[in-house]
């Protein structure tokens, strides 16, 4: 087996928060760790890129053992050779924004002029050339977020990491930003690792993804993988969401399957978008049901299962849900693979992305 | 009351000095060579003492901001003594500790044969003591109220700890080292009390602006309220300088904007 990528296998303690998590992350791909608050993303971040010794365990990239308990071998972040996008990117405003992208390598002591050149160059690749010269304050969300890129990637990491990075965008912005960033990411060969909590960029974004909670993995896999079956209450609420990808105009939603879906949107514009509803939202009927829901139609239950009080119901065409219910509604409608029900939900349920 | 307080204590005092300038003979006041040599000692020993604040109070703020150690309370109190202490407290503090019986002064004389006191090096020894905890108190804060997360940054992009201060840390608090560095000479150029115990009030020599006023005020000559009016008008530039965008308290960078 190559050793190239990122190999971490490490325990913290800090404050209550005690992290221990084993995880690889290959050359070229992104992995996303996706969690709560508190679950410990940013402090894994922090321990790869070196602003955090771990307890025990290590931490290896492309063979080379940055972080070690039982040999007390630690790499400074200065000597990682890590590029890191931090949440509210972190730009320095006394230098404009070629600096800040040239600032890896004059930090690397590399001449003034190549450093100068090859952070226009990346300036160049970001599409951000004509700004070079300008404050980091004088841009736009989107732009700053690709200086940040910039500046992580300018020197030649081995390693990319992100926190969180459009966490500060609004939600008009946030889809296209975050098109932009994948399309950068998708021409980097370097393992990179992501953090979010947001479980629709986990989806959108990963090849694979982590999902961290009190400090361990609770799951870890392909986003579809994840979705069909989420392994805990939280992982359920997260990426059990139902997601759909379509075409917005005038308030609905056209799947690529044709059907629509009724939307209330105010701030996103006409054009293809990311949509997400809640398992919950969802509510099951026996018959035609009578209410404000603009959405709703018969269709077929395809799998029952059991999570406890909450049950979770998967229905089939003409749009595959998962519906959450409770035990006795199940016993109510007596669902059961093959039922007939009548489904519906409220167009405001549905929380819709630019994509 | 506050309206009250204000008159009796601070606008009433600043009338009854600009009642009584003789404002026909400012600038001959100014002229006078004795007026000269008060002005130009206080602006060199002021300078010097806010020079040898930064250098020795930047790094102190450093200390007492970043570093965590036993003692650090007690070390904090002393550097902002003098911001209690009466000078000329701090006067007599001195002279016993650099005099020539002085704890180390006596040492200074025999190997380098220099008296400290009474020279100019006294001044300037004595502006810095009461001066230099208003620079510490403002950079400390600054320090204090920094976000650390652009160091971090700066490290994770490969920069060394001088590179980081460099570039990043003093940058931003450069703002508040100048405003520091205002109020401490503004504090510098009134000092009068640790100066007149430890230098003395030799004009030409350690006759700085406060001990000539006091020394014209106590013969009856106008010069003392000419120059009060100067050192009045220097306060008040200071202050609103300070106070102003021009070296303001910024201490931070705004986080990037969103659009």
């Amino acid at each position: 087996m190559s050793d190239a990528g990122l190999v971490c296998d490490l325990r913290l303690q800090r404050g209550t928060l005690a992290l221990e998590l084993a995880l690889t992350v290959a050359p070229g791909e992104l992995l996303v760790v996706v969690g709560p608050n508190g679950a410990g993303k940013s402090t894994l971040l922090r321990a790869l890129a070196g602003l955090l010794p771990i307890d025990d365990g290590r931490i290896v990239l492309d063979g080379e053992v940055l972080d070690e308990g039982a040999s007390g071998r630690f790499v400074e972040s200065r000597r990682r050779s890590i590029g890191v996008v931090f949440q509210d990117l972190l730009l320095f405003d006394n230098m404009s924004v070629v600096e800040n992208v040239a600032f890896g390598l004059r930090s690397r002591h590399r001449p003034r002029r190549e450093a100068r050149r090859v952070a226009l160059e990346w300036l160049e690749r970001l599409g951000l050339a004509p700004y070079a010269d300008a404050s980091p304050t004088s841009l736009s969300g989107g732009q700053a977020q690709r200086v940040a890129l910039g500046r992580a990637l300018a020197f030649g990491p081995k390693l990319l990491l992100l926190d969180e990075p459009f966490a500060a965008l609004d939600a008009t912005t946030r889809g296209e930003v975050r098109r932009e960033v994948r399309s950068h990411l998708a021409t980097l060969d370097v393992p990179k690792l992501l953090v979010s909590h947001d479980p629709v960029e986990a989806i959108t974004l990963a090849d694979r993804i982590v999902v961290l909670e009190n400090g361990r993995v609770v799951q870890n896999g392909m986003p579809d993988e994840i979705r069909a079956r989420p392994r805990s209450r939280y992982v359920a609420d997260l990426v059990g969401l139902n997601l759909f990808r379509g075409e917005l105009r005038d308030a609905t939603l056209t799947l690529a399957s044709g059907q629509k879906i009724a939307v209330a949107v105010d701030s996103v514009p006409d054009g293809p978008v990311v949509a997400t509803l809640h398992p919950h939202a969802v509510t099951l009927h026996a018959d035609t049901p009578e209410g404000s829901a603009r959405n709703v139609w018969i269709t077929e239950v395809t799998d029952v299962d059991d999570e406890g009080e909450r049950v979770r119901v998967r229905v089939g065409a003409p749009v595959p849900l998962a519906v959450e219910v409770t035990r006795s509604a199940r016993t109510e409608l007596a669902l059961a693979p093959g039922s007939r029900v009548w489904i519906s939900f409220k167009a405001t349920e549905v929380v819709v992305e630019p994509d | 009351m506050g309206v009250i307080g204000l008159a009796v204590f601070f606008v009433l005092p600043l009338a009854g000095l600009l009642w009584r300038v003789p404002w026909s003979d400012v600038f001959s006041v100014l002229g006078q060579s004795s007026s000269r040599d008060a002005l130009r000692l206080s602006l060199e020993t002021t300078l010097a003492a806010t020079a040898l604040s930064v250098v020795f109070g930047v790094p102190l703020a450093w200390l007492l901001a970043r570093m965590t150690f036993r003692g650090r309370g007690v070390l904090r109190a002393l550097a902002l003594l003098p911001l209690v202490l009466p000078p000329v407290v701090g006067g007599v503090a001195l002279f016993y500790a650099f005099g020539r019986r002085g704890l180390v002064g006596q040492w200074i004389e025999r190997w380098f044969h220099f008296e400290l006191p009474f020279s100019i090096w006294a001044v300037i020894l004595a502006e810095t003591f009461v001066a230099m905890p208003f620079l510490v108190i403002t950079v400390e804060g600054a320090l204090r109220g920094l976000d650390t997360r652009y160091e971090d940054a700066a490290a994770a992009c490969g920069a060394g700890r001088w590179t980081v201060m460099r570039r990043v840390t003093l940058p931003m608090i450069g703002p508040s080292i100048l405003a520091g560095m205002a109020l401490t000479w503004a504090r510098a150029l009134g000092e009068f009390g640790a100066t007149i115990t430890f230098a003395g009030s030799f004009p030409g020599k350690t006759q700085t602006l406060p001990l000539a006023i006091y020394l014209a005020f106590e013969n009856g000559d106008p010069a003392g309220i000419v120059l009060s009016l100067l050192l009045l008008v220097v306060s008040m530039t200071v202050l609103v300088l300070v106070g102003s965008r021009v070296i303001g308290e910024r201490g931070r960078m705004t986080p990037s904007p969103s659009p």
